[in-house]
């Protein structure tokens, strides 16, 4: 009996059992089950996506930066040249602690502070994986030193690197500019561009000036080599390659040595300078003074220099030649002179008695000349020769506001010359339009009287000025100011030459020409206002002054230039052009607080003019030498 | 006796269709680990060798009478137990954490004779208090299942400590432990599972949270994860083709050879291979299954159903660890992964399934 029920008992057991196994099978059966579903998802469901995975993990595309287009002055003088050097860089993805290794660097290499913010700067802005630069310019010791101990240093390398450098420093700061670390807001630009594809790997772009306004061309086209890496980082073979283009070299019309004559002649004065050849539009020199040192500004300005720069009362930053804006004075009376003549106010011989004071009909308010007294009878040469005010004061209410602003319009004023620089300002050419939508106020005839002579609301640039005058020497035939000539390209070595046609012609008569020209020459003659600075010329030089005031008169209140403050003293202007019969050289100075043209602005041009019409280096007479000749403007 | 007698007489405690599975892995084993080791000869040969030792050994337990493989029983374990004791006092610490006892001329890690010991133990006490089981006799061997995996725990090794508790649990389950106290220690486990997570080492938290979002940390310790998912994903369904995985032969995959061999595999010979393995596998515990099903003795029948089970599970978490949904507790591949520790621990559990099939008919006459 017992043994009946233990046998029983035991094939339940065996019952129960074999149920526990069948639920071990299906315990099992489930978990393969989910392997098979995961296995399905990675492999056949996802499969496209971590094939890409994987093929980016091997595949290591590495842009290669084109060196950058060098620029030259018209006889291949380098103005912006590469030159190799080495940095210090660090791959922030194999760094565990970058602190660490960047205190431990600099126990090897000194590090700076400022080196240090550069480098946190560029980790926050950082793309991709990208090494970056802790430091630039190793001598070759820090090299050699850091070669020895490299080991210790994983993730950190020295890379041999181009550099931009900007031999003539500020002489050249506001004609080529600078370039700089791409930023947030130009990475953006270049992504709209759809030009990031070509920066890959660039961390330069131009800022300012020419490296700016040619980006395009000085840039050049990234190269690029697919490279098969190991999980180190280390290349297993290279798959592809594509080598870098070069940028083009940019070839300027501006002279150099001219430019450097120019800016030394400039002494301590501030002020700006644009010489064009008449014949072609081409920009000889192109100076704003004072300048600043490019070359600071390339892997990012320090606080402290770029704070004296930016607070400096002489604005060192500011590009006067371009967007300097200054009421252009008596410069505007050839202009006037010839729209006269244009529209038959005036004839030559027909003459005003000047008394010094001119009134407008029924006001008692006084416009006067800058001679007391005035010039007595003044016909339309000798009002350019001595630059008699009352002359123009009538002209002007005689020809009327809409008069003046066509004709000067047609000279360039208060228009862009649309020289190849980013940033030009267009001056101002007032009109009645312009007053109602600036002020809401109608046009006075006494607003007209100022436009007479070039004061009151009208501002122009030098470079504005500058165009006008060469337009004027070129018998009115108005090319485009230009700064570079020629672009040249390493790849199809051809030169591209900028337009050199005309882009229009003003048609004046040249008997109006040939007056208004007769009267600039004799501005620079005895009895003339530039007669100093231009005496024992060899050559015909046609020109004329200028005063920009900085502080308006009240009535009846004399000027005296001892009393008013420095920074208070008015502009000197001195526009000119030379050989008065056939012009080569077309040119405005600008003098800040210079006082009269005639003796600040035109020896300065008399400088740069000896230079490129006779190769004649300046003698060192200098701007104050002749300041006690005096003549008033 | 002429060759074939011989020859019959040698082989006649190898159960033929698990040799078959086994072969089948241990040659794909070879395979792959060549691959793995980017074409060279160095890591598989050790591996033949290594698989030679673990053969003759799996050989020599299947042809143990089934008397004496539950006499090992006992000193098996005790000895187990006092290694880890040894280890939790004077074992040599490597990688943080304290596994192996240095015996002069060798390394060892106890935690891998508890693979065997501890079942094999349980199997036993259970084969004892046949005749009179009672919650008491299941509660003593959970004691007997609790007190290595609490030592292998401390060490720490959360993996290992896991999967001796599961083969030790198999055995509890099929000894018949009875489904409401099964379904009240799964409710404790849930409520205590805070309390078990506040108790883990930093990288064992790691790992878990790694496991649920390796992105977050891609070149630390999500960079396994990644890695393996990648090339396993990449392998697609027909596989780069051998010697061809770029994951594997340009370094991205870590421990390439031993516990993430399955994603080398899964790289080169894409879904297709893995539908060749996955079937090996269950083939293999299938045949495991049978042994157990046709086991005499209560003793062989736990013990076949744990080595069975034990083996499916090192097979699931290591590939589930690698396919990125376990979290990566350092499980070699059964029979592929390079070592031959692990080797001799799994081929000791198959010759016992041998044994078990080859001695049934002794034991039941």
């Amino acid at each position: 009996m017992k043994k009946h029920v233990e046998f029983k008992n035991h094939q339940r057991e065996i019952f129960h059992f074999q149920m526990r196994l069948v639920v071990c099978v299906g315990f099992v059966l489930v978990l393969l089950a989910i392997l098979l579903a995961r296995l399905v998802y990675l492999q056949a469901i996802r499969y496209g996506y971590y094939q890409t995975l994987a093929e980016s993990n091997r595949i290591f595309v590495v842009p290669i930066v084109p060196n950058r287009g060098l620029i030259l002055d018209r006889n291949g003088i380098e103005l912006a040249r590469n030159y190799s050097g080495y940095t210090l860089e660090i791959n922030p993805n194999k760094v565990t602690d970058l602190e660490a290794t960047i205190d431990n660097l600099s126990k090897l290499i000194e590090v700076t502070q400022k080196d240090r913010k550069r480098f946190k700067k560029q980790l926050a802005e950082s793309r991709d994986l990208e090494t970056l630069m802790i430091r630039s310019k190793l001598s070759d010791e820090e090299v050699a030193r850091f070669a020895a101990q490299q080991y210790r240093f994983p993730g950190v390398e020295i890379k041999a690197r181009l550099f931009r450098d900007y031999p003539f420093g500020e002489k050249t700061a506001h004609l080529i500019g600078y370039i700089g670390r791409i930023n947030e807001s130009e990475v953006r630009w270049l992504e709209d561009g759809g030009l990031a594809a070509n920066y890959r790997g660039s961390e330069y772009i131009g800022k300012t000036g020419l490296e700016q306004s040619y980006e395009s061309e000085l840039h050049g086209t990234t190269g690029l080599e697919q490279i098969e890496v190991d999980a180190g980082g280390r290349a297993v073979r290279m798959l592809s390659s594509t080598a870098p283009i070069s940028g083009n070299t940019l070839i300027l019309s501006v002279d150099m040595k001219l430019q450097e004559i120019a800016e030394k002649s400039f002494g301590d004065y501030r002020g700006a300078l644009v010489a064009i050849d008449p014949n072609n539009g081409d920009v000889l020199a192109f100076v704003s003074q004072p300048g600043y040192d490019p070359n600071l500004f390339i892997d990012g300005i320090d606080t402290q220099s770029w704070n004296e720069l930016n607070n400096s009362p002489d604005v060192p930053l500011n590009n006067r030649a371009l967007r300097g804006q200054y009421p252009p004075g008596s410069t505007f009376k050839p202009f006037m002179a010839l729209a006269g003549l244009h529209f038959n106010i005036r004839k030559p011989e027909q003459a005003i008695s000047d008394q010094g004071v001119f009134y407008l009909q029924g006001s008692s308010r006084q416009y006067r000349d800058w001679r007391k007294g005035g010039h007595g009878s003044v016909n339309m040469f000798k009002s350019i020769v001595v630059s008699c005010d009352t002359y123009y004061y009538g002209l002007a209410m005689e020809l009327g506001i809409d008069n003046i602003f066509d004709y000067l319009t047609s000279f360039g004023f208060g228009k862009k010359t649309g020289l190849d620089l980013e940033g030009e300002t267009s001056g101002l050419l007032p009109s009645q339009e312009w007053k109602m939508r600036r002020y809401q106020q109608i046009w006075y005839p006494g607003d007209t009287v100022s436009v007479g002579i070039g004061q009151g609301y009208s501002l122009v640039t030098p470079l504005q000025l500058a165009f006008a005058t060469a337009t004027l020497a070129n018998d009115g035939v108005a090319f485009k100011p230009h700064l570079v000539k020629e672009i040249r390209s390493l790849r199809s070595s051809e030169n591209r030459f900028i337009a050199k046609d005309p882009i229009y012609d003003l048609n004046i008569d040249q008997a109006h020409l040939d007056l208004v020209k007769r009267a600039m020459v004799g501005v620079t003659q005895s009895g003339g206002t530039a007669v100093y600075a231009t005496q024992g010329a060899p050559y015909r030089i046609a020109g004329k002054t200028g005063t920009a005031q900085v502080i308006a008169m009240k009535q009846g209140e004399k000027y005296d230039a001892e009393k008013v403050a420095e920074r208070h003293r008015d502009h000197a202007w001195f526009v000119a052009f030379a050989p008065a019969e056939d012009p080569k050289i077309a040119l405005a100075v600008l003098v800040e607080n210079g006082g009269h043209g005639g003796v600040t602005a035109a020896p300065i041009a008399r400088k740069v003019m000896d230079y490129y019409l006779l190769g004649k280096m300046p003698t060192p007479l200098t701007v104050k030498e002749v300041k006690e000749a005096g003549e008033h403007d | 006796m002429t060759r074939k007698q011989l020859w019959q007489r040698f082989i006649s405690h190898i159960d033929r269709p698990l040799m078959l599975g086994i072969g089948l892995l241990l040659l794909t084993s070879l395979l792959v680990l060549y691959s793995a080791d980017n074409a060279s000869w160095a890591q598989p040969l050790n591996q033949m060798r290594n698989i030679v030792v673990a053969l003759v050994c799996m050989w020599l337990v299947a042809n143990l009478p089934l008397h004496y493989l539950m006499r090992t029983a006992v000193p098996i374990y005790v000895l187990g137990m006092a290694l880890l004791v040894s280890v939790a006092l004077f074992g040599e610490i490597s990688h943080g954490a304290r596994r192996w006892l240095n015996l002069g001329v060798m390394n060892i890690q106890p935690s891998e004779l508890m693979k065997i010991g501890v079942p094999l133990m349980m199997a036993w006490y259970f084969e004892r208090n046949e005749a009179t089981l009672t919650l008491k006799n299941y509660a003593i061997a959970a004691l007997l299942l609790l007190m290595p995996v609490a030592l292998i725990a401390r060490q720490p090794d959360l993996g290992t400590s896991l999967l001796i508790s599961a083969s030790g649990f198999y055995v509890l389950f099929l000894a018949g432990l009875s489904w409401k106290v099964i379904g009240g220690l799964t409710v404790a486990g849930i409520a205590s599972a805070p309390f078990l997570w506040s108790g883990l080492h930093d990288y064992q938290r790691h790992r878990i949270l790694m496991l649920l979002d390796p992105s977050q940390d891609p070149l630390g310790n999500g960079y396994h994860t990644i890695q393996a998912s990648i090339a396993v994903g990449s392998g697609g369904i027909l596989g780069k083709g051998y010697l061809n995985g770029t994951q594997t032969h340009l370094d991205f995959l870590p421990e390439r050879t031993t516990d993430f061999i399955f994603a080398v595999f899964s790289e080169e010979f894409g879904l297709i291979g893995n539908l060749f393995l996955l079937s090996l596998y269950a083939f293999v515990v299938m045949r495991g299954f049978i042994i157990t099903g046709n086991a005499s003795t209560y003793f062989t029948r736990l013990m076949a159903g744990s080595i069975t089970l034990t083996f499916a599970t090192y097979t699931f978490v290591n590939m589930g660890m690698v396919s990125g949904i376990l979290p990566i507790v350092g499980v070699p591949l059964p029979l592929i992964s390079y070592g031959g520790t692990s080797m001799l621990t799994l081929m000791l559990g198959f010759g016992m399934l041998m044994s078990i099939e080859t001695h049934k008919q002794l034991v039941k006459t």
